[in-house]
């Protein structure tokens, strides 16, 4: 049998792999984390972020009951968007808006029927009050609520014999995602928010625990050197990640029914890239801090709240202000999610994965670096 | 007793605040993130670049064009000569959307018809296409009632309360505020048992003449006292700093707070103390916090999720004081539904606590 000392670094490499391996196994956390823990976030993420607005709770004050103030109230109470209910005042719906048991209201006021009966009087008006402490909501309640004043308007104005055709028309067709399920945009990010917190927390830990159990000078006594010590942490993590990434697309495809359109290959290249510089900021982090408390923090801080606010998951990179716009170049998720994206909704368009695997590459190159420089080999 | 408690508090705080990095920590990155995450997150779309394919040689398709040109949502407005073009600068993400104006487009406006006009989004930036959308839908609708005037029968006149302008900050700053001083709050407590247990100084606490309740009250109170200083920061910072308006009462939000860091230094107390390890430890204060954040309202109302999953989030602290935080700064909300909203953070931090009070027991007999 050969052993590691025959083989050189790579032997020496090898053999620290295996004695990591075996503390992974040995302790079972482990495996809850690889394989529990990613399912069941991406399971409540899959089925907890949805930015479809299903029914957005919505008051109606009449005070009027015309025919016309009726009819569009009916239109209100059916239409699909709107889970809406009748409250007898207005100061009722003010004071459930308050509350938050509405998200806005809706009032035709006492002279809507007679004005929409007199020409001279157009526009007959309503009045839409929404919550404006949720701002998305809100403007999803504008939207919506003008929207059904349109149709049942257009309606009503054909019915009485004075609409002309609209001059123009514009038909959109939403690529890749024709029906607009934000779940399938959400899940691809939820894995990328996931893998972060495989790649960077988990690895800022376990090298965190060692220098603090003082347990890396034993380590140092070895012809180990520094950059063989590093490899070997990262490559156990790396097989571990990446059997959690299989895990995480096989729950986006046939639990969460997220269409595949790419290929494997494709998503294996986007993994191996992204965990570069998703291992590479652990092990800067745990070398930085070299306590498991500082770690967790700085891990939380500069890996898990960026990739979900940064990473154009939540929020759109290119309407942020140049500043944070630059700070997202240098978020690996932000690569990760645009690729997973791509690749689960439109396919292999290497146009994009490419730059994006490259950069992740790069970020990588100069993280590991970093982590290099600034883990001593010998204790002060 | 109580200086037994006092002296082990302060042990508790000096050894988190004795290593400068834990110091700092504690310190700048949360309020970088506060910075930053405000001025990232926004609803607005902006700079992003759209594509025309404009096969009208009519006066309509010009106007579209010029008025598409003329917004100040578009950074790049790229011209293509043919539909065919589409499908690469949509697929390689050159632009959000493209719009097809065909030959046809001015002739039949003017004879009268409805001109059809395409547009082509990028549907994985579903959110941002859809807000796009809206906007290219309004640009189109005003060229619509240039080229043929129709008098309008209603118009609804909206309002948006508690935040005339929807401005995002407003609704970001005060869930920041929530959202960091719990996750600060929960670091802290998970690691506090883990840590003496991992280095073995546990069993040195057990044989002091602490007894147990006296050790849990010093573990709990460290992530208690800066939970609350950071969140008194925050708020300080949300008003003077962002301009967020603090319109309902302090004293009701402070009392909020008491009850939610309990809630939450219960869970992590709880999760504390079933840990061997720091590592598992803070991968159990994960599995919390990242549900708890995401299932909270904060990313994505709770209304959309599907009725299993809201029953779900009753028990997320989170969830509760979010509505309250928003409540008592922009929404002034009467002192009845804040206590309402109070008191299913009383019921959890009612279960929470003995649970993680039962659970340090058991693993310290």
């Amino acid at each position: 049998m050969t052993g590691p000392r025959q083989l050189g670094w790579l032997g020496r490499i090898a053999a620290l792999a295996r004695k990591e391996a075996k503390q992974i196994r040995r302790d079972p956390s482990s495996a809850v984390i690889v394989l529990f823990l990613p399912l069941f976030l991406l399971f409540l993420f899959g089925y907890g972020i949805s930015l479809d607005a299903a029914s957005v709770r919505l008051g109606l004050v009449l005070e009027e009951r015309g025919p016309e103030a009726r009819g569009l109230a009916e239109a209100y109470l059916n239409a699909p968007d709107f889970d809406a209910r009748l409250y007898s005042s207005r100061r009722e719906a003010e004071r459930a808006l308050q509350a938050n048991e509405l998200r806005g209201f809706i009032v035709i006021p006492p002279d809507f029927s007679e004005r929409l009966n007199a020409r001279a009087s157009w526009p007959a008006q309503i009045h839409v009050v929404t919550d404006g402490s949720q701002p998305n909501t809100a403007e999803i309640v504008a939207n919506y609520s003008q929207g059904v004043l349109s149709v049942w308007s257009v309606q009503l104005a054909r019915d009485r014999g004075f609409a002309a055709a609209p001059a123009i028309s514009i038909e959109p067709r939403f690529w890749f995602n024709e029906d607009l399920r934000t779940r399938y945009n959400l899940v691809p990010g939820s894995i990328a928010l996931v893998m972060t917190i495989i790649g960077t927390l988990l690895t800022a830990l376990v090298v965190a625990r060692e220098w603090e159990r003082g347990t890396l000078e034993a380590v140092f006594a070895t012809p180990v050197s520094a950059i063989e010590l590093l490899a070997s942490k990262l490559f156990p993590y790396f097989l571990l990640a990446l059997a959690t990434m299989a895990a995480c697309v096989l729950a986006a495809i046939f639990l969460f029914g997220v269409p595949f359109r790419g290929s494997f290959l494709a998503i294996l290249a986007l993994t191996a890239a992204f965990l570069t510089p998703a291992l590479g900021q652990g092990l800067l982090i745990s070398s930085a801090a070299k306590n498991q408390f500082v770690a967790s923090q700085l891990a939380l801080f500069s890996g898990f709240l960026p990739a979900m606010l940064l990473s154009g998951f939540m929020f759109e990179i290119d309407s942020m202000p140049a500043p944070i716009r630059a700070i997202t170049t240098l978020i690996p998720a932000r690569y990760f999610v645009t690729g997973l994206q791509t690749v689960f909704l439109a396919g292999d368009v290497w146009e994009v994965l490419a730059p994006a695997i490259l950069k992740m590459l790069a970020l990588g190159a100069v993280l590991s670096f970093l982590a290099w420089r600034v883990t001593p080999k010998r204790i002060a | 007793m109580w200086a037994r408690i006092l002296s082990l508090i302060v042990k508790e705080l000096l050894a988190l605040m004795r290593d400068p990095r834990g110091r700092m920590v504690l310190i700048a990155p949360p309020l970088i993130q506060l910075f930053v995450f405000t001025f990232a997150a926004t609803l607005e779309v902006r700079n992003v670049d759209i594509a025309v394919v404009n096969l009208d040689q009519g006066r309509w398709g010009r106007e579209l064009v010029a008025r598409i040109e003329a917004a100040p949502t578009f950074d790049e407005v790229i011209m293509l000569s043919s539909v065919g073009e589409i499908t690469e600068v949509i697929d390689r993400r050159r632009a959000l959307a493209a719009i097809h104006i065909p030959q046809d487009f001015s002739r039949n406006i003017e004879a009268g018809r409805t001109a059809d006009a395409q547009i082509v989004l990028d549907g994985r930036r579903a959110n941002a296409a859809q807000i796009l959308f809206g906007y290219v839908n309004r640009i189109v609708a005003g060229v619509g009632a240039t080229a043929r005037p129709a008098p309008a029968l209603a118009e609804g006149v909206v309002r948006h309360w508690f935040n005339p302008n929807l401005v995002y900050r407003w609704f970001m700053v005060p869930a920041l505020v929530a959202i960091i001083t719990m996750l600060t709050a929960i670091v802290v407590t998970t690691l506090s048992v883990a840590r003496e247990r991992e280095l073995g100084t546990f069993d040195q606490l057990l044989v002091s003449p602490l007894n147990q309740s006296e050790i849990m009250l010093g573990k709990v109170a460290p992530g208690f006292l800066i939970g609350a200083a950071q969140g008194t920061l925050f708020i300080a910072l949300a008003v003077f700093a962002f301009g967020v308006p603090l319109l309902g009462s302090l004293p009701l939000l402070y009392l909020a707070m008491v009850f939610f860091l309990a809630a939450v230094l219960g869970v992590g107390l709880f999760i504390s103390s079933i840990s061997a390890t720091q590592q598992q430890a803070i991968i159990g204060a994960f599995a919390f916090i990242a549900p708890a954040i995401m299932l909270s309202g904060f990313g994505a109302p709770v209304e959309n999720m599907p009725e299993w999953l809201q029953a779900f989030t009753m028990i997320n602290p989170l969830r509760h004081f979010l509505v309250i935080v928003h409540g008592v700064f922009l929404k002034d909300m009467p002192a009845l539904e804040i206590l309402r909203n109070i008191a299913p953070l009383v019921v959890i931090a009612g279960v929470t606590l003995p649970a993680a009070a039962w659970m340090f027991r058991a693993r310290t007999q």
